[in-house]
């Protein structure tokens, strides 16, 4: 019975790829972003890798926060998420697959590109490493918070703006844990205690965003 | 059984409806009928569980539909003004997502022919965004082939429907009762639906 979440989530990366192109737009966003401060403050490597773990770890927050309109807003307007309000599987359970849908379209790719942006900004390669793990112990929680987000400002006027003022200052442990772990490593410090709270993170959100996102969806179909 | 009391249903601050009460047993056909804005949708949202109902309470079975959510779900097909199909995969695919969120597991053949028995089956592989709005809710509604549910809701299941269509869901509706199901519908054609009882619910705004 409760293979429904894998039904969700392989519609929603069957959708995303017949959609490849709003998946780039991700992707390049965030390419974009972070080679624009090496242009911009010059190829100084020492001021470039000291500013390298925050302007990565923004950049890769701001690439998964504009992505998150979409997590709901279609199935909003064409009425699959009625449907799936109504379905006799536990709520959550579909919103956890689609988060995991949205993270594996959105947040892996990032995750993955990361390095190849650190050598811009010529970090050393222990540090291009902890970024890596940073990004893929914190990225999740950054698309599970963000869903919380998006299920309240369903249906509201000027949700992309407002998804951005309600998630961005919950982002902020995870950004600064982030950036932290890598900076720790570049001074040749353990990462350790970051990346485990990061993990802490994870886990807890892993656990409350579901319900509160399917609490949220609720009232919004309301 | 379906029994509804005393339901009143606010909608920001207007008052749609209140003292809603009736009975829908096996067999049994309800029309809700109404003007526009009259809450005629509202009406079988609440009875979905989509909305909370101001007042009054709606039993499946004898049991509150909000504290057995789940065995309520189970035995219930809701097709909305809204078809909830997506743009983007195909009228099978979609098909076949929809009947295995409901917890019917369907092959291609299954969902094949519940889309050719509302003559959608040409449509089969195409992505429902390039289909007519007629072709669309034909879609939607093919999942009333493939359904085990004993509670139908249906809002406005035949607008956009050419007549031939429509006779094709009538005859589907009609043997839906005759197995003992359940049918809320509304509707603002005359149609013919067989059932062993038919009442009417009108709402006046």
């Amino acid at each position: 019975m409760n293979d429904a979440w894998l039904i969700i989530l392989k519609r929603d990366l069957l959708l995303a790829f017949r959609r490849r192109s709003d998946v780039a737009t991700t992707l390049f966003f965030f390419l974009i972003v972070s080679s624009l401060f090496p242009l911009g403050v010059g190829p100084e490597t020492a001021v470039l890798s000291s500013i390298a773990p925050g302007v990565l770890w923004v950049a890769a927050l701001l690439a998964g926060m504009i992505s998150l309109n979409r997590l709901f807003a279609a199935d909003f307007t064409d009425g699959s998420l009625e449907q799936m309000l109504i379905a006799p599987q536990p709520l959550a359970l579909l919103v956890l697959a689609k988060i995991l849908a949205h993270w594996l379209v959105c947040g892996l790719p990032v995750v993955l590109l990361a390095p190849l942006i650190g050598l811009q900004y010529a970090l050393p390669n222990d540090a291009l490493l902890v970024l890596v793990w940073s990004l893929l112990l914190g990225t999740p929680t950054l698309s599970l918070i963000g869903a919380i987000g998006a299920a309240l400002t369903l249906g509201v006027r000027g949700s992309g703006l407002l998804v951005a003022l309600l998630v961005l200052p919950l982002y902020i442990p995870v950004l600064i844990f982030g950036a932290g772990a890598v900076a720790a490593s570049q001074h040749g410090m353990s990462a350790q205690a970051h990346l485990s709270l990061l993990a802490a993170c994870s886990l807890l959100s892993l656990v409350l965003a579901p319900l509160a996102t399917a609490a949220a969806l609720r009232i919004s179909v309301e | 059984m379906l029994m509804v009391q005393g339901l009143a249903c606010l909608r920001g601050d207007r008052l749609l409806f209140k003292n809603v009460d009736f009975e829908l047993s096996a067999g049994g056909l309800m029309y809700v009928l109404g003007e526009n804005g009259s809450g005629k949708s509202s009406l079988l949202r609440l009875l979905c569980g989509l909305l909370k109902p101001e007042e009054g309470s709606v039993f499946w079975n004898g049991k509150p539909i909000d504290l057995d959510t789940d065995i309520y779900q189970a035995d219930l097909t809701y097709i909305g003004h809204l078809n909830g199909l997506k743009d983007d995969l195909t009228a099978l695919e979609n098909l076949q997502i929809s009947a295995r969120l409901a917890g019917n597991q369907v092959d291609d053949a299954v969902a094949l022919n519940s889309l050719a028995a509302i003559g959608v089956a040409r449509c089969a592989n195409l992505p429902v965004g390039v289909l007519s709005q007629g072709q669309k809710r034909r879609v939607a509604l093919a999942r009333l082939w493939l359904t085990r549910s004993q509670l139908w809701i249906l809002d406005e299941p035949f607008a956009a429907l050419d007549t031939a269509s429509v006779d094709v869901l009538a005859a589907r509706l009609g043997e839906h009762m005759s197995n003992g199901g359940m049918t809320i519908i509304t509707t603002h054609q005359e149609v013919t639906i067989h059932a062993q009882s038919t009442q009417t619910l009108r709402l006046s705004a």
